[in-house]
């Protein structure tokens, strides 16, 4: 289906994508832009391909065999899909946050460092700025300004993912993508994670893949609705929740399916 | 009623076949108790200081056991140190690269065989390929024929310990756009240490009583040598030399050896896993 | 950061990303090269032997080091003798062991009882073969022996096999030292295969009023017979290589009896006692060639051994 929301300032242009799993077939002709500084939301039933378009974006799916994306996913006028594409460089622009809190087995500071000291060479006090900075930024510095030494395993679920938000923010991407990164949580380190999305998109253009539709109602400016494969709607979020186009996202959102 | 005298049947063959099993526990304790036991009533007398400070005497007269401990001690430690690398990055292959093409499954498979192969073949190489070729039994010898024990256990392990790291810790590192190699090295073998660790402890438990593998590479020095050029005494050489010659001092000796060497292969067994349970515990 | 020092930095990446996987890569293929240096080795080691004695050195049961004549019959048979009993002792043992840690135990004992059976793998082979010789051999001889050739001795077919001197030492004794000594391996993958069973299967199996031992003799055992099949033939592999517990107690004699209480000869231990007292090309080289055939059969055993297990593994993996 073609664009029919027009975003005027998009960061990422997604045009004619195609994904395969071996001879599966798990997007077909996806076209969608992505807002900048904007929070975007990707929701379906599971198994309809929200997880799979976010990791097309930072070519995840290239760490497997057998997979493979076809299409065009344009970020600052260059194809992320291009075969000439440095994957490593384009992971440093866009920041992933996994299901579950994913911490390294090393201590609070190192986990943040680690990303940061990937490209760029700071000295011993800026790197200290920088850590502070990215913890503050995702709201764990009160909590754990006292232990940067201690491992990152030993945090609470909550804090853990917190902290991976603060290891992705730290090496400053343009664009955040967030996975599921609740479907873990507790409510109140949701809430948490939920207020933190609506600050982080003053500095970052974010997608976030949820299957709580109240989440995306609550966090996204923008939102697409998937099944099976295909985009099958894509606008505003309050047009989509309050007025879809579509039968079957109005189905799927007032819970008669999925 | 014909159901009921069924019925019986099956229970008593349910009661036979389970105390059978019993019986089965009973007879493996049974023998692990009755070799300690052995081992403790022969060699804790003979455990003398003088075992930790005299050589290996001669037929007849008393003396200890240093050299043969000094000399175990070094091929273990050396054939641990040349193992344990190569096992660990070959056992990183088959985790992480080995996805695609022939190696790793074929690789997988031999190492598979190698990690049960008889011992004694290792050291018939080791003497074919080295001892040979330099015309003389030496100490590096042993220790070679003691890494080619350790690799296959460090690659099993190491590839078991990695497949167990959560794919989307790997994930998260190269969502940051960290290169492979780091990756690899600071996240994912760093997660796996707990369990590599345990598998080159049970390495070195197996190897630090291996005699086979010592007869004709490393073979026996009756004197202190540190020189690992030279003809090297062992724990399970001089063992074996003394348990089976028909002087009563040797066997006593034979037995001290034979008590020190299954103590410290029990308790690294033992440490290993005590190490492993609280680490997987903690994370 | 300038463009230039990225790049310059993408590009270190890339070419230690490089030499990283290519140093796993020969580490990998290390092994083959060793697997195939150790073939390598025993059959050009061996090449005297095989020109002097041609296919015969499989079937003579000669070894003649003062004329030179050798022939690999009796250490070849004795090791598959001695494997083959040890096998049928620890196999039933094993697997009560293992019924016995996986469904009766209790919670708390399932750890400790299950670390001390394989801790009975963890002894060294010598501590074994020492025990052996010095307290079961002459136990064996004052108790077991006179009572074998007393009771069974006289029985037809079979009696000739327990018939002889009761020296405590000998093929019989082997065998039974070699089968505690398995007794862990097979138990252990017993175990684990055991445990891939879906929790589901057995308990739909308890679900029709099934006895603890029909669960295990008619759902368990089926299901994974390919894996506990592969257990015994990594079990034999071990037995047939062990070498130093059989050396104490195998007798080294280089005959042939009917009777399981007469020393034998294994090839480990024929190569444990003779090789570097070996004098001569020929010698060696024969002593070699055993050498290869034994890495030979072990090396068939436990490719079986591990085909099954991966078949099992194989399985499983469809139905996850």
């Amino acid at each position: 289906m073609s664009t029919e929301t027009i975003i005027t300032n998009p960061k990422v242009i997604v045009k004619d994508l195609n994904f395969h799993y071996g001879n599966y077939r798990a997007l077909k002709d996806i076209n969608l832009n992505i807002a900048e500084k904007m929070v975007t939301a990707f929701i379906g039933p599971s198994g309809c391909g929200k997880s799979t378009l976010l990791r097309t974006f930072n070519r995840m799916y290239e760490l497997y065999p057998k997979q493979k994306a076809t299409g065009e996913i344009i970020l600052d006028g260059a194809n992320v899909l291009d075969a000439k594409q440095d994957l490593n460089m384009l992971r440093a622009k866009i920041g992933m946050v996994f299901q579950k809190p994913t911490p390294f087995p090393m201590s609070i500071y190192d986990n943040i460092a680690f990303g940061v000291k990937l490209y760029e060479n700071l000295s011993k006090h800026d790197m200290e700025a920088r850590v502070e900075w990215a913890l503050r930024k995702a709201a764990l510095w009160t909590e754990v300004k006292d232990k940067l030494k201690q491992s990152g395993t030993g945090l609470s679920g909550g804090q853990q993912q917190r902290l991976c938000i603060a290891r992705a923010i730290a090496v400053k991407p343009q664009v955040l993508l967030l996975d599921e990164p609740t479907s873990a949580l507790d409510p109140i380190s949701t809430a948490h994670i939920e207020k933190l999305i609506d600050e982080l998109k003053e500095d970052f253009t974010i997608v976030i893949v949820t299957h709580n539709m109240q989440q995306a109602a609550r966090v996204s400016d923008y939102t697409a609705y998937m099944y099976l494969g295909d985009l099958i709607e894509f606008g505003e979020t309050s047009t989509v929740f309050t007025n879809p186009k579509r039968k079957e996202t109005e189905d799927y959102i007032t819970g008669r399916f999925g | 009623m014909t159901n009921n005298s069924l019925y019986t049947r099956r229970r008593i063959i349910n009661g036979a076949g389970l105390t059978v099993s019993v019986l089965a526990m009973g007879f493996g304790l049974f023998w692990l108790c009755w070799i300690l036991w052995t081992l403790v009533a022969n060699g804790l007398p003979a455990l003398t200081a003088a075992v930790f400070t005299q050589m290996t005497p001669p037929p007849g007269s008393s003396g200890g056991l240093l050299n043969a401990i000094a000399g175990s001690l070094m091929m273990t430690v050396l054939g641990t140190i040349i193992g344990t690398p190569i096992g660990i990055l070959a056992g990183t292959y088959l985790a992480e690269f080995g996805q695609r093409g022939w190696m790793a499954p074929v690789t997988r498979f031999i190492n598979d065989i190698l990690l049960s192969a008889p011992s004694i073949v290792i050291g018939l190489f080791v003497y074919e390929v080295y001892v040979v070729q330099i015309k003389h039994f030496s100490g590096w010898a042993g220790a070679l024929a003691l890494a080619i024990l350790v690799i296959p256990i460090v690659i099993r392990t190491t590839e078991n310990m990695l497949r167990l790291v959560p794919s989307t810790l790997r994930e998260a590192a190269a969502a940051l756009g960290a290169p492979q190699w780091k990756i690899i090295n600071f996240v994912t073998l760093r997660a796996a240490r707990a369990g590599i660790i345990t598998g080159v402890m049970l390495a070195i438990a197996r190897i630090s009583g291996e005699t086979a593998p010592l007869l004709f590479t490393a073979l026996n020095n009756q004197f202190w040598s540190s020189n690992m050029n030279q003809p090297m005494a062992s724990l399970p050489g001089v063992i074996f030399q003394f348990a089976m010659s028909p002087y009563e001092d040797w066997k006593s000796l034979a037995w001290a050896g034979a008590l020190l060497i299954t103590l410290s292969v029990l308790t690294l067994n033992i440490l290993a896993r005590v190490l492993f349970r609280q680490s997987s515990t903690t994370h | 950061m300038s463009m230039f020092s990225l790049e310059a930095k993408l590009k270190r990446q890339a070419l230690l990303d490089l030499a990283f996987r290519s140093l796993t890569r020969v580490s990998a293929f290390g092994v083959l090269v060793l697997l195939a240096a150790i073939i390598a080795s025993l059959v050009i080691g061996s090449m005297p032997a095989i020109h002097a004695f041609g296919f015969g050195f499989l079937t003579s049961p000669e070894w003649d080091p003062v004329n030179d004549k050798f022939g690999a019959l009796i250490p070849i048979v004795g090791t598959l003798i001695t494997s083959g009993i040890a096998l049928l002792i620890a196999i039933p043992v094993s697997f009560g062991i293992a019924i016995f840690l996986t469904e009766l135990s209790p919670r708390i004992l399932r750890r400790p009882l299950g670390i001390a059976i394989e801790l009975l793998a963890g002894i060294p082979s010598i501590i074994y073969g020492m025990w052996g010789l010095f307290v079961f051999a002459p136990l064996f001889a004052d108790h077991v022996e006179p009572w074998l050739n007393n009771h069974i001795g006289p029985l037809p077919f079979i009696g000739e096999f327990f018939m002889g001197a009761p020296m405590g030492i000998g093929i019989l004794t082997a065998s039974i030292i070699l089968s505690i000594m398995v007794i862990p391996f097979i138990t252990s993958v017993m175990r684990d295969v055991f445990d891939v069973v879906p929790t589901l299967l057995k308990e739909s199996a308890y679900g029709l009023g099934a006895t603890t031992w029909e669960v295990m003799w008619k759902v368990v055992l089926p299901y994974t017979k390919v894996g506990v099949a592969g257990g015994i033939m990594l079990g034999l592999g071990r037995a047939l290589g062990e070498t130093m517990a059989v050396t104490f107690v195998i007798g080294n004699a280089h005959e042939l009896g009917k009777s399981l209480l007469n020393p034998g000869n294994s090839i480990s231990s024929a190569l444990a006692n003779e090789f570097t007292e070996a004098i001569g090309e020929l010698y060696t080289s024969s002593l070699i060639e055993l050498g290869l055939i034994l890495f030979f059969i072990t090396f068939v055993v436990l490719a079986l051994a591990r085909y099954m297990l991966y078949k099992l593994g194989k399985r499983e993996g469809q139905a996850a």
